[in-house]
């Protein structure tokens, strides 16, 4: 870990940071809230990958979950319910440099957030997509979320959700241009952690939809899939997430997925019988606007007060 | 100093910011025809290499210059041969040419025949040959309205004179008309008067639908009626006889045409229309070229009208360059040293963004379309947050949408540039015309108190100037700037002054170097509000920026003291750039009987109606406001030189003589509103939502109104 690489080899660095370098302020969520363990996940994650904190930026929105750059000891943006995508999008625009991590709420990314997310997805910047998905608005006391399961009441629908959840799986698999969509539940560690490593190596936007306890407004949602695993099936493929077999043993039913099948991931996200877990696509290859949006970055002074003057030069009389 | 130093070699050569250029002098008998002098740039600030590469340049112009004077020869000997050579023919040899010292003219038509583009080279010709120069065009909302339909109506109008011209005057003199039809929408909006002369398109007589012989008939007798003069003209069957589809190209021939008229230089003008061709072949630009030539020699042989609108060599701008205001803030964007531009198309604010996507790659900057408004300004404040110097533009639909976004940058502090080019509203309103109906909107328009700076161009060159200033502004004061032009800005084109950049506009606001861990990212001082900003990349200043309420640490803190102190140092930054501010200059006497207050685009046609007004001898004077937030300092102590002071504004406010309207609920135009409160005293207001730029005739009838009741009347009181 220590500078040392695979081959054995030792890179001396002269920054070496440890967990507490990424740790902001003590989290405030509630006791057994779900967005504890995703947070420490980034944490470690950010370690394993020793990129500086004055270079790492967690944007979010506004929610519980978006409360998350405030216990990072990194640069961050809490900005707008529903915005984190744009602002982040900009960040990274013109600062390639910057690691540039989203933390977003099921409301603020699949309601109110809901054509930023489509189209941040189609720009595919690098960038590292974070969804809490509690299936609730955590932070404005339990109103209905796009996800909120049918017939879970809530203040505003005190007799239940009305209409079928939204399939966020489904409409990002939908979205051209994505290249990283997987989907993991907040409470089995180290699947959450591979996957988001995994995620976070991705250059392009790597969206993590992850399923995350709210004990406080819907403790339901997580506790039926807690007391009953077979809900869930973990996705499994070379090329897909690697897990110890102790991980895979805690979950009764398996899949063969290759994630560079996009219909096989279709077929699966579209599958509501059960909870697929690991990741469901990825593409290496799909063309980055970040790549398109930092044109000209490298120009001198001299350079953009010639070009100025040339401008100026084609309205000269 | 060597003596190497001083024998410096400079034939040709000559240097403009930097940069040197070529220069050969254009021998008397050819000035006409060719201009002053050739000059070309060399594109480089090196003289070693400007010494090298002059010699192909000016051999270039020697050949140039040569091949005219062998041209002006041969014609001369070809007199009374039968050939016509329109090529050469100088159109200043046109015979008892009026000199005048203006003239308006419009060429209007269906959308889609192309009068703008034939007024926009005429305009570019006029101001080329030094001439003073404002455009405006005629835009219909739609993209393809039915043919001949009154609302439908797009064209152009073009001001000329030997002076700088400021606005788009009053009525027009001449216009030229596609059809009768489009020709009564500009008669609804008062754009001629008795004796306007109208060419009009006579093929309309002969149309095989029985219904539209019987409205151009019917529009003959009407325009006759009315005091127009009007020449009906066979242009389509001109046309025809060179091309097979005459809507498109008409408008080259009456390009033509009125260069006629207007004595205007021919070969100037082609050069235009091959550039309006150039991605098309050379085939094309050979048959525009060649209904140019037919226009001109059917102007030539069939109309009396024959006009010289010459600048005298003093009045000459020294390097003037030919631009709207929306290319002007497109220039400005780039010269600013701005490198982001995210923006979401909305009518009349987009041409900017076409402009920057042509060409800001030459600055290295980029345009990103995002998905809507409110993802345009999120993107450009990423960008800032992250050090680098974005900006947004848009009109007044995207900025309702913005508004919150805006109220965020004023909360974190994070410098940005917002351009609004104004247009009819509320809601989708007047797409293409011009309001002044943002002020209030950009001042007071977010959730609770949200101090920013907020400027008005006045000119098509502050439109390109207010964007440095607000790059500067922004930064200096960690917060989001509104500049505000509108519509009648937007699509007038005028030379203006070719504005001298220098390299520190493009200096990066802030290098990645560490920051002091001790300093707190909202390092308020005080008396001022300023503080500096972290970026990410500086090691030491981490922080979590947050639109929730913190203090000096960013952190989240609900606590009244903080609370108060955020909003006391936001504020206070406002009173700290309005103490640098200087009061507005007096556009006349300091005392009098009127002062009239204006701000924005209506700058050109209040101050022409003041001088008139002068000249008659009234005491009326003008002050014209750029600042709006802070407002500029010492309005006070000038409106009281003044009996009475009153706006003159384009947005909307309650006729006094409505019904039910009196002084007390009486809804007053927006700049009055704000300068009541500032100043205490007794502002009234004037204003109007026509949609069309307000015109120094109708202001000057106000003025004299307003005179009548004020001329022997006591001093404004508070
Ligand atoms: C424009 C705007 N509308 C509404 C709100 C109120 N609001 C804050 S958070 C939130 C919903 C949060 O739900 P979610 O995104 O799922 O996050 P969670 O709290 O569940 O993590 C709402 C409606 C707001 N802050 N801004
Ligand atoms: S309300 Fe729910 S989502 Fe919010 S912190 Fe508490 S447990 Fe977590
Ligand atoms: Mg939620």
């Amino acid at each position: 870990m220590f500078g040392l690489k695979g081959d054995w080899s030792l890179e001396v660095k002269d920054r070496y940071f440890t967990l507490e370098d990424y740790c902001g302020a003590e989290p405030r969520w509630c006791t057994g809230c779900g967005d504890h363990g995703i947070l420490a996940a980034v944490h470690r994650v950010c370690r394993e990958s020793q990129i500086a904190p004055e270079k790492t930026v967690a944007v979010s929105g506004i929610g519980c979950s978006s409360r998350l750059p405030h216990y990072m000891k990194t640069y961050g943006f809490h900005g707008l319910h529903g915005r984190a995508l744009p602002v982040a999008c900009g960040v990274k625009s013109r600062r390639p440099d910057l690691d540039v991590w989203v933390a977003t709420g099921d409301g603020d990314c699949f309601s109110i957030g809901a054509a930023h997310w489509i189209h941040a997805m189609r720009y595919n910047m690098d960038i590292t997509l974070l969804v809490f998905d509690n299936g609730i608005y955590g932070l404005t006391k339990k109103q209905t979320s796009p996800t909120t399961p049918l017939d879970v009441p809530t203040n505003t629908h005190p007799s239940g959700a009305l209409l079928p959840p939204l399939n966020p799986l489904t409409v990002t698999l939908g979205v051209t241009n994505i290249s990283f969509v997987a989907q993991i539940v907040d409470w089995n560690a180290p699947l959450r952690h591979e996957v988001i490593r995994r995620a976070h190596e991705h250059k392009g936007t790597s969206f993590v939809r992850i399923i995350q306890r709210c004990p406080v407004y819907v403790e339901s949602i997580g506790k039926a899939l807690q007391d009953e695993p077979a809900r869930m099936q973990l996705l499994t493929h070379e090329k897909g997430v690697q897990v110890a077999d102790n991980v895979k043993r805690l979950f009764p039913n398996h899949a063969e997925h290759d994630p560079s099948d996009i219909a096989a991931a279709l077929a699966i996200a579209a599958d509501d019988s059960v909870l697929p877990l690991g990741i469901l696509y990825h593409n290496p290859d799909a063309p980055r606007y970040d790549m398109m949006t930092s044109v000209g970055m490298e120009m001198s002074v001299d350079e953009k007060l010639a070009g100025m003057n040339r401008a100026l030069d084609n309205f000269a009389i | 100093m060597t003596k190497t130093e001083t024998a410096v070699d400079t034939k040709y050569l000559f240097k403009r910011y930097e940069t040197w250029w070529v220069k050969v002098a254009v021998p008397r008998s050819l000035r006409k025809k060719l201009g002053y002098d050739l000059r070309k740039s060399l594109q480089t600030h090196d003289l070693e290499q400007a010494q090298e590469a002059r010699w192909a340049v000016a051999e270039e112009f020697r050949a140039r210059i040569e091949k005219a004077q062998r041209e002006t020869e041969s014609k001369s000997a070809n007199q009374d041969s039968n050939m016509v050579d329109i090529e050469v023919a100088s159109p200043q040899k046109t015979a008892g040419a009026r000199q005048v010292d203006e003239y308006i003219v419009e060429i209007v038509s269906d959308s889609g025949e192309g009068a703008q583009k034939c007024g926009q080279v005429l305009g570019l010709v006029s101001g080329k040959m030094g001439n003073g120069v404002w455009t405006v065009e005629i835009i219909p909302a739609e993209i393809q309205p039915p043919a001949r339909e009154r609302q439908g109506a797009s064209g152009i109008r073009v001001r000329m004179g030997s002076k700088e011209m400021t606005n788009m005057g009053d009525e027009a003199e001449m216009v030229v008309a596609f059809n009768e039809q489009v020709l009564y929408s500009r008669i609804g909006n008062h754009a001629y008067k008795k004796g306007t002369v109208v060419l009009l398109e006579s093929m309309w007589a002969e149309d095989p639908e029985e219904k539209i012989r019987n409205q151009y008939k019917d529009a003959l007798a009407d325009f006759a009626a009315q005091g127009l003069v009007v020449h009906e003209l066979p242009i389509q069957k001109e046309c025809l006889k060179l091309v097979p589809d005459p809507r498109k190209g008409k408008n080259m021939f009456v390009l033509g045409m009125l260069c006629r008229i207007f004595s205007r230089d021919i070969d100037t003008a082609k050069n235009e229309i091959a550039k309006i061709f150039k991605k098309k072949s050379d085939k094309v630009i050979k048959i525009n070229h060649d209904l140019f030539d037919a226009g001109f020699a059917f102007a030539q042989e069939n109309l009396d009208y024959a006009f010289e609108i010459s600048t005298a060599e003093e009045d000459r701008m020294e390097s003037p360059v030919v631009i709207n205001g929306n290319t002007a803030v497109g220039l400005g964007v780039m010269a600013a040293g701005i490198e982001l531009v995210a923006m979401y198309p909305i009518t009349p604010a987009t041409s900017a963004s076409h402009y920057l996507a042509e060409d800001f790659h030459l600055t290295g900057g980029f345009v990103h379309q995002a998905e809507d408004e409110i993802a345009a300004i999120g993107f450009a404040i990423g960008a800032s947050y992250a050090g680098k110097t974005a900006c947004t533009i848009t009109s007044g639909p995207g900025m309702a949408l913005k508004t919150e976004m805006i109220g965020l940058a004023v909360m974190a502090e994070v410098p940005l540039v917002i351009v609004d080019v104004q247009r009819g509203s509320p809601s989708t309103g007047l797409p293409t015309k011009v309001e002044q109906g943002d002020l209030l909107s950009s001042l007071y328009g977010a959730a609770g108190d949200a101090p920013k700076v907020v400027i008005a161009a006045a000119t098509i060159s502050e439109c390109f100037h207010f964007v440095v200033m607000a790059r500067k502004l922004a930064e200096s004061f960690r917060t989001p700037v509104i500049i505000l032009t509108d519509a009648n800005l937007a699509t007038g084109v005028q030379p203006i002054e070719r504005p001298e950049v220098t390299d520190e506009w493009f200096a990066p606001p802030l290098d990645q170097s560490s920051w002091d861990k001790e300093v707190a990212p909202y390092n308020w001082d005080e008396t001022t509000g300023l503080s500096e900003r972290p970026i990410p990349g500086m090691r030491g200043g981490e922080y979590i920026l947050t639109g929730l309420a913190h203090n000096r640490n960013s952190k989240i803190a609900y606590d009244s003291a903080s609370n108060q102190e955020g909003m006391n140092m936001r504020s206070r930054k406002l009173a700290t750039l309005g103490a640098t501010l200087k009061p507005p200059e007096i556009h006349g006497d300091p005392t009098g009987d009127l002062l009239i207050v204006g701000w924005g685009s209506t700058l050109g046609a209040i101050e022409e109606a003041v001088d008139r007004a002068r000249a008659q001898g009234h005491k009326v004077s003008s002050v014209h406001l750029r600042f709006l937030s802070p407002l500029e300092p010492g309005l006070k102590k000038i409106f009281s030189g003044f009996k009475k002071v009153m706006t003159i504004e384009i947005n909307y406010s309650d006729d006094p003589d409505s019904p039910l309207i009196n002084e007390e609920n009486r809804r007053i135009s927006q700049l009055a509103l704000v300068l009541r409160a500032h100043t205490l005293m007794d502002i009234q207001c004037w204003s109007k939502v026509p949609g069309h730029p307000l015109q120094p005739g109708a202001i000057g009838k106000v003025i004299q109104a307003n005179l009548t009741e004020t001329e022997g009347a006591e001093a404004c009181s508070a």
